[in-house]
């Protein structure tokens, strides 16, 4: 057919990249990488090692801290605020979840039904992001205030009597409740489900739909058996991007909960901030994020799809 | 049953909009709230209609100061992650080299980590080195994790250039800088462009790293969450407010723009 | 426009070869283009002719081989210092600027200040003078090729070297800025160099054609040599459809050579034979099917005397308006392919009729039986 791929080198999968001439073009990409790869590792891979020799050291502020190889951190830490743990997981785990089901139908909409209404769409999720996320977090403050319409439409529904049963609201209040945090969560990273998602349903062939349909699928079945396969990679993406930062805020735990609700994020920073207890806080956010990255990587071969960046 | 019908057919659309009204709900809070005049010091419940934030919206103390604070390392923070971030997606792209790999996954992994781990390690480098905490900690984490996003947003543009029109400009007498100047930088600009608004953006409205990481200085955000436990001033919503509707117009302006010059191209 | 007579601008390359670890794109190669000549590097995809080609403008450095221009050698040279220009396969039309940009790239390049008059007057050349502050994308296939050749002629490079250029037109419109490109090439006298593996397109617009396969060029000549007289089963499949059949040398005499095929005897011009004939070896006779008349069994004794015939069954034919396309069995080689002007058709010649194909012996040549009877047959496909 057409000579676009003349001559490919059989042991050189890339198509023969023209070198510039020249000796010194051979580290050309090194130049070109030094400033910022020095950057990420002064800035972001030493201090991961800086912490991880931080958990294991003991001492006070007055006196300094030495390496003692203190392991006991990790135990103590771990024994102490097992709880915190949990709930992140299950908080961001429910937020992720909850993301993926109100996001989804959104995404779909923006990607095959919006028609001329789709940036406009797109604006709309998009531009809350530059109001600070602060600002519009406070404001479910007033959406969920005690004795609120939202509140009291959900009381005479005898919804909250369903979720004071599920332990997730407590009395005739949700602010300050594992509902609120969890609200709140899903709230700040829906963009980040949606938008990953809205990336791949677009790029799905519409004609698909019309073969699944010609084929004798009913739209639920083309649904379930051609689009959400084919927008795992959205689906996948969207649930990291979305659980990753929910695991480790605290900002909603703080602002829309209570201490009850504090998650992990919350003791680092009092750990880190007020307490500055430094080695039980740097052991704290070592196990975070080693069991992220664990989750991270165990989810990602599941799911099998290794290209996402 | 033609209703029921609707219905079916019309399913994804309704829970769509109602997920977009959920997304919407605050900033219309945030908005009609900074018309209130609140009792006390916390303005979460409605009490009446008032102009006056708005006329005076520095009228806090500490709170324009720090807007213009985060203003200026927002700033800073773009042009270094656009210039750091823009070289490094042009030599992944563009160049083959060893260390690919590990270069590959010191880029993603600041993506992949929540962000307070990243903030409590930064802080005990800074700890361990002396550092003196203040705009300088701020901007340097801000660079940090600002770089990858835009890595992310360069390397796609640059990877969907084709290499046939920096041939094209060599075979046309262009010189290794002239073709970059005249032919790759212009082509990239708009993943350059992408890059650096996602990253002031981020700069701009980042907490949790800023509040680690700022010793004294009081950034926007940090301003913000302060108000939240001492008392919220309603100028915080107009500020909120301001900047919801600067940035809907601008998007519509720049789309409005296109527009009209398809419109003339075509 | 440039000195046509210069008597040094020939493009010669000498043992050029390109390697990419252990595949050899390009075998060690000798060429020489005449100045001023549309020249054509023809071959399937993979053949090695758009590396050729690229190391010409410099694109890719020879593993081994000189590149020299009108004597001067330029294989060191970067390409933005070569007298040369490309036409790229997609036009790689810079997309941020306009055609008039485009087209004064190269000038402002090598530092000309007023360059408004020179790219009017190549834009009006390529009928474009209309377009010229319209970005590539708000033109159509045909118009942004056309930019693309006015960017490089703009400059009076020694060469043109063009890749593919009509490769993305549809084919009515690839037929049109054939004969627009050979109208400008005769117009500006500049030498073309020109990649295709179109064997018509080569063939329409280019003096010489070179037909390359492996990375190696098996035969070179002007179209109508290569046609009528191919070397090798390659250029006889790839340029055109031959038949074959193995025939085995009974003698020589007076410039002819007569062969044993089946029972019966061929005759094949001396000429026209680039195998070594020796009595009792093997030749391949090859003959295309525009050259073959078909006769009825019935008639046979109507074919005049001194003709090569052989007999067969018709297998298949198909009418396709100009001529008819038989498919005919025969003991020496099965589906031998006849084309037959469709001037007068004898009803007889239907699928089953015993037929006796016969021909000129001086429109037979005569290969080397040791290769590949269908070589290049994919390939033209």
């Amino acid at each position: 057919m057409s000579t676009l791929t003349e001559a490919p080198p059989p042991l050189a999968p890339e198509a023969p990249e023209p070198k510039p001439p020249q000796r010194r073009g051979r580290w050309t990409p090194y130049w070109l990488l030094l400033p910022g790869i020095l950057w990420l590792v002064v800035f972001f891979a030493l201090p991961m090692i800086y912490q991880a020799s931080t958990s294991v050291q003991t001492g006070s502020l007055e006196e300094g801290y030495k390496v003692t190889w203190h392991f006991a951190t990790y135990w103590d830490a771990l024994s102490a605020y097992w709880p915190q743990f949990v709930r992140s997981v299950l908080y961001a785990g429910t937020a992720t979840i909850l993301c993926l089901l109100l996001g989804y139908p959104l995404a779909y909409l923006i990607a095959f039904r919006a028609g001329r209404w789709r940036n406009l769409i797109m604006i709309l999720v998009i531009a809350p992001f530059f109001t600070s996320f602060l600002i519009r977090t406070l404001a479910w403050k007033t959406i969920l205030a005690d004795g609120g319409p939202l509140v009291g439409a959900l009381d005479t529904l005898h919804v909250l009597d369903v979720t004071d049963w599920l332990g997730w609201t407590a009395g005739d209040r949700v602010l300050a409740t594992p509902l609120a945090v969890v609200c709140g969560l899903t709230y700040n990273f829906l963009p980040f489900m949606i938008l990953p998602l809205y990336t791949s349903l677009e790029r799905i062939d519409g004609r698909l739909h019309e073969a699944a349909g010609d084929l004798y699928a009913r739209p639920w079945t083309t649904f379930r058996k051609v689009t959400f396969p084919l927008s795992m990679p959205g689906v996948v993406s969207g649930t990291l991007l979305t659980f990753i930062p929910a695991a480790g805020d605290y900002v909603n735990a703080d602002l829309l909960g209570s201490t009850d609700t504090r998650m992990v994020g919350n003791v680092i920073q009092t750990q880190f901030l007020r307490v500055l207890d430094y080695p039980t806080a740097a052991a704290l956010s070592f196990i975070l994020m080693a069991a992220i990255l664990l989750m991270v990587t165990l989810y990602i071969r599941r799911s099998g799809t290794e290209d996402l960046v | 049953m033609p209703f029921v019908n609707w219905l079916k057919r019309n399913l994804v659309v309704i829970a769509g909009l109602l997920t977009l009204g959920y997304l919407l709900l605050p900033n219309v809070i945030v908005t009609v709230f900074s018309f209130n005049k609140p009792k006390g010091r916390f303005n979460y419940q409605w009490q009446q209609f008032s102009l006056d934030a708005w006329k005076d919206p520095c009228g806090v103390s500490d709170l324009c100061g720090s807007l213009s604070v985060s203003l200026q390392i927002a700033v800073w923070a773009t042009l270094g992650a656009t210039l750091l971030g823009t070289l490094i997606a042009f030599a992944l792209v563009r160049y083959r080299f060893r260390a690919r790999g590990a270069v590959n996954s010191l880029i993603f992994l600041p993506m992949a980590m929540p962000e307070v781990v990243m903030a409590a390690s930064l802080l005990t480098l800074f700890l361990n080195m002396g550092a003196q905490l203040g705009f300088w900690t701020i901007l340097i984490a801000h660079i940090m994790f600002c770089l990858s996003f835009v890595v992310t947003a360069v390397k796609a543009r640059v990877m969907s250039m084709d290499p046939k029109l920096e041939e094209a400009a060599r075979d046309l007498y262009a010189g290794p800088f002239q073709t970059f100047v005249r032919v790759t930088l212009p082509i990239a600009a708009p993943g350059i462009a992408a890059g650096a608004l996602l990253a002031f953006a981020l700069s701009f409205d980042d907490f949790i790293i800023t509040n680690f990481n700022a010793g004294s200085t009081v950034t926007f955000p940090m301003f913000v969450w302060g108000s939240a436990q001492r008392g919220t001033p309603v100028q915080i919503n107009v500020i909120g407010t301001t900047m919801f509707v600067v940035a809907v117009l601008l998007v519509l302006a720049s789309m409005a723009v296109g527009n009209r010059r398809n419109r003339q191209k075509a | 426009m440039t000195n046509q007579t210069d008597p040094t601008g020939d493009v010669r390359l000498t043992g050029i070869a390109k390697t990419y670890g252990a595949f050899t794109a390009v075998h060690p190669l000798d060429l020489t283009v005449p100045q001023g000549s549309f020249f054509a590097l023809l071959g399937a995809s993979g053949c090695g002719k758009t590396t050729t080609l690229r190391m010409i403008a410099g694109l890719e450095e020879p593993s081994a081989g000189t590149v020299s221009l009108g004597g001067q050698d330029v294989t060191a040279l970067p390409p933005y210092k070569r007298p040369v220009n490309t036409v790229f396969q997609s036009y790689a039309l810079f997309p941020h600027l306009d055609i008039f940009e485009n087209v004064a790239f190269g000038l402002r390049r090598r530092g000309l200040r007023s360059v408004k008059k020179q790219v009017g007057e190549m834009l009006d050349l390529v009928q474009l003078g209309e377009q010229a502050r319209k970005k590539p994308h708000q033109l159509s296939g045909g118009q942004q090729q056309r930019v693309a050749v006015a960017r490089a002629l703009i400059n009076h490079p020694k060469v043109l070297l063009l890749d593919e250029p009509l490769g993305a037109l549809d084919l009515k419109l690839r037929r049109q800025m054939q004969l627009e490109l050979k109208r400008i090439q005769t117009e500006v006298g500049i030498t073309f160099i020109h990649v295709t593996h179109d064997q018509e397109e080569a063939m329409t617009m280019a003096d010489t054609v070179a037909v390359m396969n492996a990375g190696r060029v098996e035969q070179l000549g002007s179209p109508a040599d290569l046609y009528e007289n191919p070397n090798t089963t390659f250029v006889a499949n790839f340029l055109g459809t031959s038949n074959f059949i193995e025939a085995e040398v009974d003698s020589r005499s007076g410039g002819e050579i007569v062969l044993k095929a089946g029972g019966g005897k061929l005759v094949l011009p001396e000429a026209r034979c680039s195998a070594p004939a020796t009595a009792g070896g093997k030749v391949l006779v090859g003959v295309r099917p525009e050259k073959i008349s078909l006769t009825h069994a019935d008639d046979a004794g109507e074919i005049p005397e001194g003709r090569n015939r052989i007999t067969g069954k018709i297998a298949d034919s198909s009418f396709i308006g100009v001529s008819t396309q038989y498919v005919v069995d025969s003991p020496v080689c099965a589906d031998f392919e006849v084309y037959a002007q469709n001037i007068d058709r004898d009803p007889r010649l239907v699928p089953g009729a015993e037929v006796v194909l016969h021909w000129n012996p001086a429109h037979t040549f005569g290969l080397d039986a040791a290769q590949d009877a269908d070589a290049g047959v994919e390939e033209a496909a």
